[in-house]
């Protein structure tokens, strides 16, 4: 499916801190963990953006800011032209009904407590002028049957299903109110690489049936390069290269998603040894305290006196054909990931 | 429509290639934008994760019906219910229906526990007995779950000032010694019936079952199902009622069982010390306590009273033991 | 979910020769890591017991030895790295003073003696600062540098053999790559014998020489690792390969493996894979178990039609 050039979801320099504070009685904030610190893309109709980045890099909490579970310390997301975080009441309800979510933990996203029949069933109890009460069941077995599981299955609970079936579950539930966007928080990366393989092709298949756009939060490259039409790539709570999985893939400019790139193991053994490969030193620094100005120059091969005074602004640049917030922004094909 | 088995079956022939796409997997998917009903097959073919269908609670009946200690406490506690119910089904006389003449006499074939002080036939005496020593605990221990169950709820869900507020007034009252508490709100009641202890008991006793609740609350809060409810657009009652509740009170419920067990002998406790219930009223604190100087004399007064407050106060504790057990993923 | 016996592992027999690296692969639940366990003696036994089989070191039966012999082999010569790097390392020591006891224990030197050899292996594993860090707790530390410290420890009495449980599994891409360089680096330096359990089949095309392909507990292809990736054997292996997203295959639909990884308790009859497999026959793979046929040089593949499977690959 071509993504077409219309905006749903329209994000701006989104920014969230959370404090981090001392004493039990009276609180004192002593500084802040800045998980998300000025996030802006757009997100088109019918496409899968692929955010990517390592743990730690502030993806978790963009999904949660999109899904208002939580409310940022700054900045805006408009859907349909309206604000998210000013909507009150029955918008509020209404934006819910169009933007959902599929979590990553098959085990914990789905209450035990509940069959299947009510936890896919909840978001019709909810938005009750979704579907008539009497139409409910049906449409709950339609949903299983959409997402490959048996019909029959509706009073079991979910501890009587594997990982892969329960992640079925998850993406029923996500389905159930037609959204127009759904947020995928690292959906496979719990799963067995043979079960990965079938809820990637339906969520694909999903995508091209209800023309749903996705946000697809994920470490897994390969998985993402597969999925996704366009890709951000975060680091420590910023973007630093957006473009499509072409670009991103195959042309990278900013020297985090290189070495992000080269280190991703190829599976397969010919040529290896061989393969160049950007060993980055170090681990990420704490969110709570990030460098000053790039926030990658610490780890960054190209570093240079200017990475520590100037923020890069994630654009295009002589370099760069695609945003890429490096100062020195230069293509360099990484790798033929996985030619085979 | 794709039936992803029938394609695989029909190919078996012609294998798939090393690397390359399964036959018939690519290209007939990518157009499946057939309107309706369009199926991803997968783990149908599979099966379930196998066994029968078992919950959470089913299991643990399960391994509950096959602990010996779980009959044994379940069935004394029975008992003693029924005895607390309608003690008129296991002695035919009146309890205050004594004659002097009867002090203290041993043991005997029609009177099985023999008479006390005041020649009261004593085996009715410990059967009564049985009534507000039960009732207290039960009484005590509802009356907490009750003020957990909102507090711990609303602690442990909203956080902030409301959970503020609940922890530290839950420190206050932990930080008043159980007994001297008791003794000092006691005696403040001229007539002290059942309610009032079990009103004294409560005061003193809601903190730890809320407590519990307040942390089973924050950790069931923090699942990811109630984020996946919130982002469908849950209310927080709905999310409370539905998601968080029901998977918090299991551990509330256990420590429960045993609560009733602590809260006997604290009646038990403190009518032996004079600030529990009063005569005329029948408890075995206030027979342990007549028969505590008599103990070389009379042993079978202390003997009786104690054995079956010592039974019941066990049976709870074991009882809330093997239940804690059996609901314990953990162990499993 | 009770009363039962999980088959875990069930008839796996490979070796290792020193300075080689055996990649056993398999998803969760397929027995890799209980066999690991089974072969560092360290299976939590009850409820795990090995009903046959014999692990050899040099000649010897490990399983047949002492406790105490097989302990000085397990420290002295068998060394074992988690996926959890965190809750293998103890909380409440140093990570100088857990690096160093392995050299008090086995080596009885002195705790000056011990600390000096412990910033040396700190350093040999590239922690920066280690003389500053020795003192420092696990928690101290992030996940990549306490993987380095499990590594140091165990390489620390010089082993013969490491076995790198699920190493990586846990740690970033950057960091992944990083951990996987010392880990070979190491390995030919001390010509150590490595068996790595993995399920990624990237890090196994990286660094293995063979491979042991686990699944529902038994070794269902065997193969150098140059074999197995250019034409697989086993038709449980052919469909982990095809699963792998590839560039060429953007916006097609992915390849499957059909159903699920089967119940340890409840492993299906005959090939346990047959209710997965395409290649299925069923008057042959319901009944019969397959043996590890002998399909090349120092390959073998436990399927009855594994002649088809080579063949229909064949590209």
């Amino acid at each position: 499916m071509a993504p077409t050039a219309e905006a749903v979801l329209e994000i701006r320099d989104l920014v969230k801190h959370f404090p981090l504070t001392q004493g039990i009685v009276f609180k004192k904030q002593v500084g802040a963990v800045k998980a998300v610190d000025g996030v802006s893309f757009d997100l088109y109709r019918g496409e899968t953006l692929g955010v990517v980045g390592e743990s730690g890099c502030g993806k978790s909490t963009l999904a949660k800011l999109l899904m208002v579970l939580e409310r940022p310390t700054a900045g805006s997301v408009h859907y349909k032209g309206q604000d998210i975080y000013k909507l009150r009441g029955k918008d509020f309800k209404a934006m819910r009904r169009n933007v959902q979510i599929i979590l990553q933990d098959p085990y914990t996203s789905l209450n035990p407590r509940m069959t299947v029949a009510d936890i896919v069933g909840e978001p019709f109890d909810i938005h009750p002028e979704v579907a008539p009460k009497g139409d409910r069941r049906r449409k709950v077995q339609e949903l299983l049957e959409v997402v490959g599981l048996n019909p029959e299955h509706i009073n079991r609970y979910p501890h009587q299903f594997s990982g892969g079936q329960r992640q079925r579950i998850g993406i029923a539930r996500g389905l159930a109110l037609r959204p127009e966007v759904i947020i995928c928080d690292e959906p496979v990366s719990a799963l067995d690489v043979s079960v990965q393989a079938q809820v990637i092709n339906l969520l694909e298949g999903l995508q091209n049936e209800f023309n749903l756009s996705y946000i697809f939060i994920a470490h897994d490259l390969s998985v993402v390069r597969h999925i996704a039409d366009r890709v951000a790539v975060m680091y420590l709570g910023s973007l630093v290269e957006i473009g499509t999985d072409q670009q991103i893939y195959e042309t990278p400019t900013h020297p985090y998603t290189q070495a992000l790139l080269s280190a991703v193991p190829v599976p397969n053994p010919v040529g290896r040894g061989e393969r160049e490969r950007i060993l980055l030193s170090g681990d990420v620094p704490s969110p709570a305290d990030p460098p000053s100005g790039c926030r990658f120059r610490t780890r960054c091969f190209k570093a240079a006196d200017k990475c520590a005074r100037e923020v890069p602004l994630l654009e295009v640049r002589p370099g760069s054909p695609h945003p890429s917030a490096c100062h020195f922004a230069e293509i360099k094909p990484v790798v033929d990931t996985v030619d085979a | 429509m794709t039936d992803y088995r029938a394609t695989q079956e029909r190919d078996r022939g012609q294998a798939p290639g090393a690397v390359s796409p399964a036959p018939g997997t690519g290209g007939t998917d990518a157009s499946a934008v057939t309107p309706g009903v369009t199926t991803y097959p997968a783990a149908i073919a599979g099966g379930e994760v196998g066994g029968r269908p078992s919950s959470l609670a089913s299991d643990a009946w399960a391994d509950l019906r096959r602990k010996p200690l779980f009959w044994l406490s379940a069935s004394f506690i029975l008992l003693m219910a029924v005895v607390a119910i309608r003690p008129q089904l296991f002695t035919g006389q009146d309890p205050y229906e004594c004659d002097l003449l009867n002090s203290v006499k041993r043991p005997s074939s029609g009177h099985w526990f023999g008479y006390d002080i005041q020649g009261c036939d004593y085996y009715t005496r410990v059967i009564y007995g049985a009534r507000p020593s039960i009732s207290i605990g039960i009484l005590v221990t509802i009356m907490s779950v009750i003020i957990a169950l909102v507090l711990g709820a609303l602690a442990g869900y909203y956080g902030g000032w409301v959970d503020t507020l609940v922890s530290r007034s839950a420190d206050i009252f932990l930080g008043i010694p159980f007994l001297l508490g008791a003794i000092v709100f006691l005696n403040a009641f001229e007539r002290r019936g059942v309610w009032v202890v079990a009103l004294a008991l409560t005061v003193l006793g809601w903190m730890t079952l809320a407590r519990l609740m307040r942390s089973s609350v924050i950790q069931a809060r923090d699942m990811d199902y109630v984020s996946a409810a919130r982002a469908l657009g849950a209310s927080d009652t709905r999310i409370l009622v539905r998601h968080i509740l029901p998977n918090a009170v299991t551990p509330l419920i256990v420590y429960a069982t045993v609560t009733i067990g602590i809260i006997i002998s604290a009646e038990a406790t403190l009518s032996f010390l004079n600030v529990g219930l009063q005569l005329p009223s029948i408890s075995w604190g206030l027979q342990i306590q007549d028969a505590q100087f008599r103990f070389e004399s009379d042993p079978h007064l202390l003997l009786f009273p104690s054995l079956f407050l010592s039974l019941t106060v066990l049976s709870f504790m074991v009882l809330g033991d093997v239940v804690r057990d059996a609901f314990d993923p953990k162990l499993r | 979910m009770r009363g039962g016996v999980a088959r875990a592992v069930n008839g796996v027999s490979y070796t290792l020769n020193p300075g080689e690296t055996l990649a056993v692969l398999g998803e969760s639940g397929s027995g890799k890591s209980v066999t690991a366990e089974a072969i560092v003696g360290i299976l939590d036994s009850p409820p795990g017991f090995i009903p046959k089989g014999e692990v050899r070191f040099r000649g010897d039966n490990l399983l047949a030895l002492p406790e105490a012999r097989r302990r000085q082999i397990r420290g002295q010569h068998v060394a074992m790295i988690f996926q959890d790097a965190l809750s293998a390392l103890n909380p409440v020591h140093t990570v100088g003073s857990q690096i160093g006891e392995m050299f008090r224990v086995h080596r009885g030197m002195s705790k000056a003696d011990a600390r000096k050899r412990a910033i040396e292996l700190m350093d040999l594993v590239r922690i920066p600062a280690a003389r500053a860090r020795v003192d420092d707790y696990p928690h101290q530390f992030s996940g990549g540098m306490r993987q380095r410290i499990m590594i140091a420890m165990s390489i620390a009495l010089d082993p013969d053999v490491l076995i790198a449980d699920e190493p990586t599994t846990a740690l970033d891409v950057t960091v992944q790559a990083q951990i996987m360089d010392l880990l070979a680096e190491l390995q030919r330096e001390r010509n150590m014998g490595l068996i790595l359990i993995t399920h990624d089949l990237g890090v196994v095309a990286d660094v293995a020489d063979k491979i042991a392909v686990m699944y529902a507990g038994r070794i269902v292809e065997e193969a150098p690792v140059h074999e197995i990736y250019a034409n697989p054997a086993h038709p449980y292996t052919e469909g982990l390969l095809a699963s792998i997203p590839r560039v060429d295959m953007k916006g097609q639909e992915l390849y499957a493996i059909k159903g699920l990884p089967p119940n340890l308790m409840h492993i299906p009859s005959g090939c346990p894979f047959h209710p997965r497999c395409p290649y299925r026959r069923d008057d042959v793979c319901t009944t019969k178990v397959p043996p590890l046929y002998d399909v090349g040089p120092a390959r073998g593949s436990a399927c009855h039609f594994w002649e088809e499977v080579l063949d229909g690959s064949n590209r």
